[in-house]
């Protein structure tokens, strides 16, 4: 049983405020004063969590956060499948970035699909003393050789060619006249540009309006007669396949998908968006940018969803179902039936295992409130969140949408701090990333990656919420966290103590 | 619905229900502008082709699916090798992100590093306030004893003084006077991973010896009978350098095991995260200076601190990342002889183990054409063990490999009746490799994580050793080096060729024959 429940609100407050005032101790003066900012402990009824967010990490901590190149070729271009992303600059960005978000796909890896691929123009000391502008160009060139069912390209800049001065708009002006008007898109996403990988999804954002939605012709507008059900999945990034298991939803309420974005997307589908009669926005933190330019240009509704759990899913459904008729909102409820049994046998069988356990998560995107709903539907409760790459209204949601009174908030936590935080409020699970993973398993808490679902997924749907139940089970319940210590480290009992 | 609760289904069969099946043909029909099936055959069929390889051999300016990573990586790896050294790399945090999670990937353990959060501003003015407030941050908060500077390519590109920006750290107190911040340039544009591990390793090694930036007197060399070893930037550093301490310990050799990150790679699970483990003293590194001789691992990996060493009075030799009995023989005896101490009866009899094992699976193995491609060293080191075994190296590929490296290759080709139609690839990518394995087919394939798609693309059978092996666990643990670790890379192979005569032959009515059960 999790300490949560066994203390009331106002303890929790007290400890969780203690806990603050006590990593802020390890700090010099100045870096104590910005990091108190960003700690905080939710107070019920606030519209945030009072806490600052997407402002500069600070030199020397062991911030979470990645960069812009990450944001933009990690998360928002990488995964467009048909379309080739050359890392721009030196070798390791593309290296560390290649395959490691599961961004699934489905085509001929090579010859029309990219996905999992990494092409550098691997920059060189030549190339940063004469720009990379020449070799661009020619990198262009022996792509349209070797792959000429390629859609498109984009150039994700590393920070070299920000700070050398390349012009690499002029060469992908330059090329795409070349190649007849082919879709080449510079993305100005340096690494120090910004103060987290936030920033690369704004500019990747600006990317696809200025180089894909200001260049339409006639010609690349239309591929298919619209239908007042068109709908587009934006910021679904496919993680295990989530948007998949999502989009079967929407499809099964008599809604039609007509672009994912951008996990298993395609230029095409980049194109066609604009024809979309609504854009459901699931991680509203890398692309409400363009959801909002949407609007504001093409006149298309956008509305946010979540589809972590069933409460949400259906909460969700409902939503998106309202922008529609009574067909569409007959549909959902019928989708909201059909699976209720699954979800029954999944809560009747996880629940038990799972009832009354204490998570706290460090995530980035949308996930450190949206998953909140689908531990509660399993019995369990969020007791610490925070945001990698948050902004104030990434708070805001969570604040009024999801958080209980006395949550300890940390936004850009450090290493140390929730090192700290977890030794202390010893929590039956964390949900973050990849390094900080064992380190909490070193500390035998169980963890759950939750930016890549620790390799199994999808997480997204009535479909992933079962393999989400599982998971959360397996990591909680394993048996290995009763072996953490050896036996003859613990207490003797007094029965073998009798016997001799 | 394909999904239920009892037997929980994820992606891997999830998707392969006809519901999802019908969605994902759908969405190709009508909204991804799919290139007819007929043409991405043709095209796929056009680049198995000679005239295809052609076309990308003759690329020049792009990289497609290199095996190399960038040398902050490997200043890194080097760093954690030191007792209580926390690495400080000095540029935008995101390439720190992107070493930790590569690193923790592959060993499935922490990995403890800082960035001094460089952003435009540095960018305009310089990152010497990063330096000032990230050291400090960094002394306070995470007790090192020492902190290792290295560089990405923001903070070489724009031209920060690393030496400067740290005696101006010291100056305004970010650290005492007499901690020790060792430092190296890593620009991510030159070289590769190998280098940086070059770079910081003797960076680190020249800070302790050469008077700790301008603040001590340099150390004088008192000779003595320590032996210094260096393993290199190697995936398999937790088994390795256990072994190699185990070999030295038999042997009775008197050593120092430089940038030793066996244990911090290895930390056990018992309810406590220990962000510094094991590593070399940083008392034993400066010593080091004393030593009779440095001996490493991996010449193409250690250059520059070789030669460093070299300067300062003291003999260093390299191996190529040594495999299977001839290295093994090659480095005892070099070690023997620089020492003076007898190889022992119980190595002698690991060799002979290593000789029984090799000839009763030889057959096996003998006559089989395998492609390699790795860091230079161990694609050195196991082309030469697979010639020991009769095998034939046909392509050896490595993406940093220099001219040198090539040299040395043809070499040990020449040295080979078996290696007449072997042929070495430096500075090619794994997109030549494909075009390789497609135009001049071999039995297998050597190398890390990333040749799991040439295996599905070409169908050759691809054994997992290099850096990184994401996709399996715990190879890390186990030696490659000496008599043992030439026994566990033999049993790979003989594995992975097994599994394949299996797969060939395990079809009920039709290859019944073949299936054995003794082999």
């Amino acid at each position: 049983m999790s300490l949560a429940s066994t203390q009331s609100v106002a303890e929790i407050k007290a400890r969780n405020k203690e806990l603050i005032n006590e990593v802020l101790k390890v700090y010099p003066e100045k870096t104590a004063k910005r990091r108190a900012k960003h700690l905080s402990v939710h107070e019920a009824g606030k519209s945030d969590c009072g806490v600052k967010s997407n402002l500069k990490s600070i030199p020397g901590v062991m911030t979470i956060r990645g960069c812009a190149y990450a944001g933009s070729k990690g998360v928002v271009w990488g995964p467009i499948k048909d379309m080739i992303h050359i890392s721009h600059g030196p070798v390791g960005c593309g290296q560390y970035s290649w395959g490691s978000r599961r961004n699934y796909y489905v085509g001929t890896t090579g010859i029309d699909a990219f996905g999992t691929m990494q092409f550098t123009s691997d920059f060189q000391e030549k190339d940063i003393v004469f720009g990379g502008d020449k070799k661009l160009a020619q990198v262009i060139d022996e792509i349209q050789g070797l792959f000429p069912l390629n859609h498109g390209i984009t150039i994700q800049s590393e920070c070299p060619v920000g700070l050398i001065g390349d012009d690499i708009e002029a060469v992908s002006r330059a090329k795409s006249k070349e190649y007849d008007g082919k879709t080449i898109v510079p993305v100005r996403c340096e690494g120090f540009r910004g103060v987290s990988q936030s920033l690369g999804h704004h500019i990747a954002n600006d990317a696809v309006r200025d180089w894909i939605f200001d260049k339409l012709t006639p010609e690349t507008e239309r591929r298919f007669e619209s239908t007042p059900y068109d709908v587009a999945i934006i910021g679904d990034y496919n993680i295990g396949g989530d948007a998949w298991s999502s989009r079967i939803l929407l499809e099964e309420m008599g809604l039609r998908v007509i672009a994912q974005w951008s996990g298993d997307g395609s230029l095409a589908e980049l194109e066609a968006t604009p024809k979309a009669k609504l854009n459901i926005l699931h991680c509203y933190r890398s692309m409400n940018y363009i959801s909002r330019h949407m609007e504001e240009k093409f006149g298309i509704p956008w509305c946010e969803y979540n589809f972590f759990g069933p409460s949400k899913i259906a909460e969700s459904l409902r939503k998106i179902a309202s922008f529609f008729d009574d067909k569409i909102r007959e549909g959902a409820e019928r989708v909201i039936a059909k699976y209720q049994p699954l979800v029954d046998a999944v809560i009747a069988k996880y629940r038990p295992r799972l009832e009354g356990k204490s998570v706290m998560l460090f995530v980035g995107g949308l996930r450190p409130r949206h998953v909140i709903g689908a531990y509660e539907d399993l019995g369990m409760e969020v007791i610490g969140t925070g945001y990698e790459f948050g902004h104030n209204d990434d708070y805001q949601r969570t604040a009024q949408h999801y958080v209980k009174d006395g949550t300890l908030i940390y936004d850009d936590v450090t290493g140390y701090e929730f090192e700290r935080f977890v030794e202390k409020i010893q929590p039956d699970l964390v949900g973050s990333g990849i390094k900080e993973k064992y380190v909490f398993q070193k500390m035998g808490v169980p963890f759950r990656q939750m930016h890549s679902w620790d390799y199994s997924g999808p997480y997204h749907g009535y479909d992933g919420f079962a393999i989400f139940a599982r998971d959360m089970d397996m990591a909680i319940n394993s048996p290995i966290w009763k072996k953490t210590r050896p036996p003859w480290k613990e207490a003797p009992r007094p029965s073998l103590m009798a016997a001799e | 619905m394909t999904q239920n609760a009892e037997n929980v289904l994820d992606h891997l069969e999830l998707f392969r229900g006809p519901e999802y099946q019908q969605m994902l043909a759908n969405k190709r029909a009508l909204f991804e502008n799919a290139h007819d099936p007929a043409e991405v055959e043709r095209i796929r069929e056009w680049a198995k082709t000679p005239e295809y390889r052609e076309k990308n051999f003759a690329r020049e300016e792009l990289t497609i699916n290199p095996a190399k990573a960038c040398q902050p990586l490997g200043a890194v790896f080097a760093s954690v090798g030191f007792e209580g050294t926390l690495p400080f790399v000095h540029g935008s945090q995101g390439c720190v992100a992107y070493y930790r999670s590569h690193l923790s990937r592959h060993f499935k353990e922490p990995t403890s590093c800082v960035s001094s959060s460089m952003t435009e501003d540095a960018a305009v003015f310089g990152g010497l306030n990063n330096m000032v407030d990230g050291l400090a941050n960094s002394y306070n908060m995470y007790k090192p004893k020492m902190i290792a500077v290295s560089t990405t390519c923001m903070a070489e590109v724009i031209g920060d003084d690393l030496n400067a920006f740290i005696k101006t750290s010291k100056e305004k107190g970010s650290v005492p006077a007499e901690f020790d911040v060792p430092f190296a340039h890593t620009p991510a544009f030159v070289g590769s991973h190998v280098t940086g591990y070059d770079n910081a390793l003797k960076g680190i090694l020249e800070h302790f010896w050469d008077g700790k930036a301008g603040s001590e007197p340099k150390l004088e060399r008192k000779p003595n009978e320590r032996i210094n070893f260096i393993g290199g930037f190697d995936g398999y550093t937790v088994g390795n350098i256990r072994e190699i301490k185990r070999i030295f310990e038999v042997m009775g050799v008197d050593y120092t095991i430089l940038a030793d990150n066996s244990d911090v790679f290895d930390t056990p699970t018992e309810g406590e995260f220990r962000m510094y483990d094991g590593g070399t003293t940083l008392a034993d590194a400066a010593n080091a200076i004393h030593a009779k001789a440095t001996i490493s691992m991996q010449q193409y990996c250690t250059e520059k601190t070789l030669s460093f060493i070299e300067s300062h009075g003291q003999k260093a030799v390299s191996f190529n990342h040594p495999v299977g009995v001839s290295a093994t023989d090659d480095f005892l005896m070099t070690l023997s002889h620089i020492t003076g101490k007898a190889i022992p009866k119980i190595l002698e009899q690991e060799r002979g183990r290593l000789v029984d094992a090799m000839a009763d699976s030889s057959a096996h193995i003998h006559g089989k054409r395998f492609a390699i491609y790795g860091d230079p060293d161990l694609c050195y080191g196991l082309a030469a063990f697979l010639l020991e075994l009769g095998a034939e190296p046909t392509h050896v590929l490595s993406t940093n490999g220099n001219k040198a490296w090539e040299e040395k290759m043809q070499a040990l080709f020449a040295s080979s009746q078996y290696a007449k139609d072997c042929h070495v690839y430096p500075g090619k990518d794994l997109w030549h490799m494909r075009s390789l394995l497609f135009t001049e087919p071999v039995d297998l394939l050597i190398g890390n994580t990333y040749g799991k798609y040439l295996e599905r693309d070409t169908g050759t059978p691809l054994i997992r050793i290099g850096f990184p092996v994401f996709d399996r666990h715990h190879h890390h643990r186990y030696p490659v080096w000496g008599y043992q670790g030439g026994l566990n890379v033999l049993v790979k192979i003989l594995d992975k060729i097994f599994e394949e005569i299996d797969k060939k032959s395990n079809v009920v009515g039709k290859t019944d024959y073949s299936f054995d059960i003794i082999r």
